[in-house]
């Protein structure tokens, strides 16, 4: 059955289902127990499951998302909470030094089959050390894999298949749209990860976004249709893999790309994209693929400041002008 | 709490040290029948509150641990220690040849003068648990029970090496010994070593419904312990009431700083388990059968109460850092001084004292080890080089792009397999 829910009732859905199938699955961090989420997407996870196996951590980024990592080497499948994305950095070597090497380095003989999950991005006025997007940061090292939900049917799914999922799997979620509502199903389903979605069809050009700036796109092309641009919107979904496929169909069909990406523009999922982009659709191209990201600055407190910094609206409708001028 | 486990002997050499190493118990060793505060810490979380008021903050009881053991083990069992130490010895006299001969690169850290550390504890634990350490981890998986051609064959980047070529000296793992890792970053292996007694715990009593079974061996070096890790990772084992023990290895030295110039309170390193509620000791690392007596113990404690504890090893490496290092910052004297402690000959005098082995037997021990170990390099100098397939090869579990998925489940099969045992 079908029925509106927010997006963190989607994420709590998909761990509990989870954690209900598989007893090795359990809940990690900081309030998610007794206080029942900071941002209670765990609320009412304690009460099923026990005190065992949705755990409260001391605020000790590195060594619980270390200690989940060895839980994992182990055979365990921890979901791991950051309170926000921002607070990983201090967890930066367990998450990308350990997690996505285990693997590797054992040649074959240990996994790390581990979901870490929180908000990223800007929340509204948080100032810069609580407005990390690190898509960009983390999307670099290979051995993990990405997925970043724009709407709670998505969550649900692609939180579902991250915890299925045999390898390292950052899910990177919002706080801006927690208490998003959307139609998700009662029932367990699974999104496979790796594939994105076409949002809105259009023919004149392809806006690729993910995660919260597909809303900013969905905006963008209304405002444009009214111009008589019709844009075509694709809500990436995952990150790691990139579904380059879906992608490139859509630029061979429209030969206009605009990237929006809401981490900062240098060394970015943006330019990871537009170079993927310029690679397959080279011949396809009408004008070179046009980027549109958090302005190159720590993110200010000042809301008109953060609004301007933010990939909105404006900038996305700019861009997509500025790239089809010469259809 | 501090416990001397052996003599007192450790006051000299002092490796430079500030003069605060006098061993002598400074309170009276604990019975560890009745550790003080073990069964008063909370099982969960959900009985904890605030203090009441400023005045409810007061002294908690110290956990205590376990006195180290009188007896020695049988006369076989410590042949085969020996026997650990020398191929341990024998493989590190090697595998330094042939980090100068160029067949084995990157850094090399080997464990000559520690042996008596890997192969006591591991001996007083059970196979069936976890060891994890850092980079100077040569010993500790050859006493886990790795192969030694495996071993030799990861030096050399072969794909016959315990990770086809991929993780290198510093990275041996080996799942079916229960051998974690290997792992470079300087306190990285310390919340690694937390959740493996999580898990552990976790399968026992979550997913099994059973006691805690399993105790984890977290090694790590006194250059450690001023890591953030260290201390988040003995944290979360005081809090979750974790089975681990983190073993610091405490050769005196973070790479060429002298542990005194690094490290706050460098002369009782134990003491750094006062602050999270563990108990600690202090341990004699260049006698296999001290290790093992206070060793022995304190898993069998940590076992069976499902808690931590943190343990000083006073050891020393004979060789430098890496083998880059011309280990100008400590002296002749100092190294002489500790040679003649060298863990090996402490055993082998032993059993000749006592007339469980003839200098003979030991020199053919000895042979018989050279032959193995020469018979390792044989080994691993025929077995190939990875295949390039192999550089896109387990980086995830499953394939997509360029990646070409894994042998993980295979080595998962046997570990399975290999559960329960021990």
């Amino acid at each position: 059955m079908v029925r509106e829910i927010e997006f963190r009732d989607a994420l709590r859905e998909a761990m509990s289902d989870a954690m209900r199938d598989d007893k090795r699955v359990f809940l990690c961090g900081e309030e998610v127990a007794q206080y029942n989420g900071a941002y209670k997407v765990s609320r009412g996870m304690l009460e099923e499951f026990g005190p065992r196996r949705v755990i409260d951590t001391p605020i000790s980024e590195s060594g619980f998302a270390g200690m989940a990592i060895g839980a994992a080497m182990l055979g365990l499948r921890p979901i791991v909470e950051f309170m926000s994305w921002s607070f990983s950095l201090v967890a930066a070597d367990p998450i990308l030094n350990n997690a996505p090497k285990m693997l590797y380095m054992s040649g074959g003989q240990l996994g790390c089959p581990i979901v870490f999950r929180g908000n990223d991005g800007a929340g509204g006025q948080l100032g810069s050390t609580h407005s990390w997007c690190v898509e960009s940061l983390y999307a670099n090292v290979p051995g993990l894999k990405m997925i970043i939900p724009s709407n709670p049917y998505d969550a649900k799914g692609l939180l579902s298949s991250a915890i299925k999922d045999d390898n390292p799997v950052f899910c990177l979620e919002s706080e801006r749209m927690l208490a998003l509502k959307g139609d998700v199903p009662e029932e367990a389903y699974d999104i496979p990860i790796g594939k994105a979605v076409v949002r809105r069809p259009g023919t004149d050009c392809t806006i690729v976004s993910f995660g919260r700036p597909v809303h900013f796109a969905m905006e963008a092309a209304e405002t444009l249709a009214a111009e008589g641009i019709d844009c075509e919107v694709i809500d990436g979904r995952s990150i790691k893999p990139l579904d380059r496929e879906t992608i490139a169909a859509s630029v061979r069909k429209t030969n206009y790309c605009v990237v929006v990406d809401q981490s900062w523009s240098f060394s970015s999922v943006g330019s990871e994209v537009a170079a993927e982009v310029h690679r397959l659709c080279f011949d396809d191209l009408d004008n070179h693929v046009h980027r549109v990201h958090n302005d190159d600055v720590p993110a200010p407190y000042a809301w008109n400041l953060e609004q301007e910094m933010l990939p909105n609206t404006r900038k996305i409708c700019e861009a997509v002008r500025a790239c089809t001028y010469n259809a | 709490m501090a416990i001397l486990a052996g003599s007192a002997r450790l006051k000299e050499p002092t490796f430079g040290r500030q003069e605060t190493m006098t061993m002598a118990p400074s309170t009276p060793p604990g019975d560890h029948s009745t550790p003080a505060a073990a069964d008063a810490a909370p099982d969960t979380q959900d009985t904890v509150h605030g203090p009441a008021s400023a005045a409810a903050y007061g002294q908690q009881p110290r956990v205590v641990a376990p006195r180290p053991l009188n007896s020695t083990p049988p006369p076989d069992t410590l042949k085969q220690w020996l026997r650990d130490m020398m191929l341990i010895r024998e493989f590190e006299i090697r595998s330094m040849q042939a980090y100068q001969n160029k067949l084995a690169g990157g850094f090399l850290h080997v464990y000559n003068g520690q042996e008596a550390v890997a192969v006591g504890c591991i001996g007083a634990a059970k196979h069936k648990d976890p060891v994890v350490t850092a980079y100077r981890d040569h010993g500790h998986a050859l006493a886990r029970g790795m192969d030694p051609k495996v071993g030799m064959a990861e030096l050399f980047g072969r794909i016959g090496g315990c990770a086809k070529g991929k993780g290198g000296s510093m990275h041996f793992f080996d799942a079916n010994n229960q051998m974690y890792g290997g792992h470079g970053i300087v306190g990285a292996q310390t919340p690694l070593g937390a959740g493996l007694a999580f898990a552990t715990k976790y399968e026992d009593e979550v997913i099994n419904g059973g006691d805690n079974t399993r105790v984890s061996l977290c090694f790590l070096g006194d250059g450690a312990i001023n890591q953030g890790a260290f201390h988040e990772a003995l944290n979360l084992a005081s809090v979750l009431s974790l089975p681990v023990i983190f073993v610091i290895e405490n050769n005196g030295y973070s790479m060429g700083t002298a542990t005194a110039r690094g490290t706050a309170g460098a002369g009782h390193l134990e003491d750094k388990a006062i602050g999270y509620d563990m108990c600690s000791t202090t341990i004699d690392g260049m006698d296999v059968i001290t290790v093992w007596q206070a060793m022995k113990p304190l898993i069998d404690w940590c076992r069976e109460h499902s808690k931590p504890a943190l343990v000083d090893m006073q050891c020393y490496r004979f060789k430098g850092h890496s083998m880059s290092d011309p280990r100008k910052y400590r002296s002749h004297d100092e190294e002489h001084g500790w040679e003649s402690e060298d863990p090996i000959g402490r055993l082998a005098n032993h059993l000749t004292e006592t007339g469980a082995m003839t200098a003979d037997d030991i020199k053919a021990m000895g042979k018989t080890i050279r032959g193995e170990i020469r018979a390792a390099v044989d080994w691993a100098k025929a077995s190939p080089e990875p295949g390039i397939e192999e550089l896109h090869h387990d980086v995830y579990t499953d394939t997509w792009g360029p990646y070409t998925g894994t042998s993980l489940p295979e080595f998962m099969q046997r570990r399975a397999s290999d559960r329960g045992n021990g």
